[in-house]
């Protein structure tokens, strides 16, 4: 082994990380980390590219999750200056337990029923979701759009065109409850699961070609809301309630709506 | 001099093993300190928690059992064959290892799923495999196999063919010889790859919830209980793990404790 050589090879590696942590740090923006509800994932991104592109300095880091799990990490003293759960829920506990200030509604969201383009189980209405042997994915009651899943179950079953009986057959047609909604997405999409119960906003453009919808109706249907909020001990508050207000603004609402949410434009 | 650079050594061993002990130690014993006792006992007395934990029990003593018997074969065919193409199923049998879970009950689910490459003929057969008790076990094996037969690939590595070979001349039939000879002097390699890939089958969740899904009783394992609960309540998520640490810690440290027994025979 040549000592020399290797000495050598190490201090110019040490040298070359050093000096490109330097380069990193002498140019400072503003990072805003957003903690946002996995759901929001698709049309956030597009408003990142956008909103830097607008606001030079400012760079903006998403944590995506459930959030359940972003609520607990805000909690836990993570550092982030905006919060967007998937709903009220959960910024109402983030909010009593003096996390985040004042909260605003910027979009909304429905359920809708999903098949996979083969339709093995010839389900064309939701009538036929109460079928025997039909293989219903459904998110856990813990998670939120499992509970409105419920919810519009419940509803149904209230119904005289539907009633109890139909209700009671649609659950026992339910095989497994999975985590969220994209997991349910992903096993109607390969055709495991006859049907699913999702977000609308989950039929991205990746899975509009191999799923088909089958809407609910709006009596029966529940509307999600999601509240946004800057965090009580943001670093970059001004930064993060002109996030909010970008988000509000024709220009946020316009991508919104684009991925398929229900904006107050319309 | 040398009884200092003795000393010396010593400290720095001890001081680099506890400082390993306790990074891997106060984690779990922060979690045990989260959940009262009382709070513990009264979540395994939920019916959902005790029909999960039946279930993973059931669910990891089939998947063990499957790997046993398929991957003694293999290790044995690894170690002793000489055919091309070896390496290359050497490194394949790792590979599940390093795949993410989530990734593994993808590809369980296009091969064996109804619209997969065996899942369709085995439907036109009347066999469906996700969303049920078999995949969770099929997702389990599929993820801790490898551990196995890595571990009993390295027992038969270094087993002293010497012994073998001796058996032979006093006449030992092959199968003989494995049973007698070679099992019993590869034995600890076998154990500790059993527990490995046990508890590895135990804390298994990503290929199951992708690969069976979740539903109680059928396919909800302790693991997917955990994280179904800290969607909602984080102390009954903790309360579960521990019941999931405590059936791990009593299995594993009775095996350690057997395993020694049966090296003293």
């Amino acid at each position: 082994m040549n000592h020399p050589r290797c000495t050598v090879f190490l201090f110019s590696t040490i040298f070359l990380f050093l000096s490109a942590c330097n380069t990193a740090s002498t140019s400072p923006p503003v990072t805003l980390k957003i903690f946002a509800a996995s759901s929001l994932k698709a049309p956030f991104t597009e408003i990142k590219s956008k909103y830097e592109a607008t606001y030079a300095g400012v760079s903006i880091s998403y944590n995506f999750d459930g959030s359940q799990i972003l609520e607990h990490q805000l909690a836990s003293g993570a550092a982030a200056d905006v919060f967007v759960p998937a709903d009220q829920l959960h910024m109402q506990q983030a909010s009593d337990a003096g996390l985040v200030g004042t909260s605003q509604i910027f979009a909304k969201n429905k359920l809708i029923v999903i098949v996979p383009i083969s339709n093995a189980a010839k389900i064309y209405t939701l009538k036929d979701l109460a079928n025997k042997g039909v293989k219903i994915d459904v998110a856990d009651p813990s998670v939120p759009v499992g509970q409105y899943g419920l919810q519009v179950l419940d509803n149904l079953g209230k119904s005289a065109d539907y009633g109890p009986a139909y209700a009671n057959s649609v659950k026992a047609n339910v095989v497994s409850r999975e985590t969220n909604a994209k997991a349910v997405v992903q096993k109607v999409q390969l055709g495991e699961a006859d049907a699913g119960i999702i977000y609308q906003t989950d039929i991205t453009p990746a899975i509009a070609n191999k799923v088909v919808a089958i809407d609910i109706p709006t009596n029966f249907n529940v509307i999600a809301e999601y509240p946004i909020a800057a965090t009580k001990n943001a670093t970059h508050a001004k930064e993060a309630q002109a996030f909010i207000r970008y988000l509000l603004s024709s220009d946020g609402q316009a991508v919104l709506t684009k991925y398929h949410f229900v904006t107050s434009g319309k | 001099m040398t009884q200092m650079r003795q000393w010396l050594a010593r400290v720095l061993l001890g001081m680099l093993a506890s400082l390993f002990f306790l990074f891997l130690g106060v984690p779990l014993v922060s979690l045990l300190l989260h959940a009262s006792p009382g709070v513990v006992w009264s979540e395994l007395l939920q019916p959902d928690v005790l029909q999960a934990l039946q279930l993973s029990l059931l669910t990891t003593t089939l998947s063990l059992f499957i790997t046993v018997i398929f991957g003694l074969p293999v290790a044995y065919i690894l170690v002793r064959g000489r055919f091309p193409g070896r390496k290359l199923l050497e490194t394949l049998v790792t590979l599940p290892t390093v795949l993410p879970p989530v990734v593994a009950g993808v590809a369980l689910l296009l091969t064996f799923g109804r619209m997969g490459l065996l899942g369709y003929y085995l439907k036109l057969l009347g066999l469906t495999i996700p969303f049920t008790t078999a995949a969770v076990v099929m997702a389990q094996t599929f993820v801790a196999a490898p551990f196995f037969v890595n571990s009993a690939k390295a027992g038969l590595e270094q087993f002293d063919r010497r012994y073998e070979l001796a058996a032979y001349t006093l006449r030992a039939t092959p199968f003989y010889t494995f049973r007698r000879v070679i099992l019993p002097l590869i034995r600890p390699a076998l154990l500790s790859g059993m527990g490995l890939a046990w508890a590895r089958a135990l804390g298994e969740f990503g290929a199951t919830i992708t690969f069976a899904g979740n539903f109680p009783a059928i396919t909800q394992t302790l693991p997917t209980a955990v994280f179904m609960a800290s969607e909602t309540d984080l102390d009954k998520a903790i309360a579960i793990a521990v019941v999931l640490l405590a059936v791990s810690f009593g299995l594993l440290f009775a095996l350690r404790v057997g395993h020694a027994y049966l090296g003293d025979r």
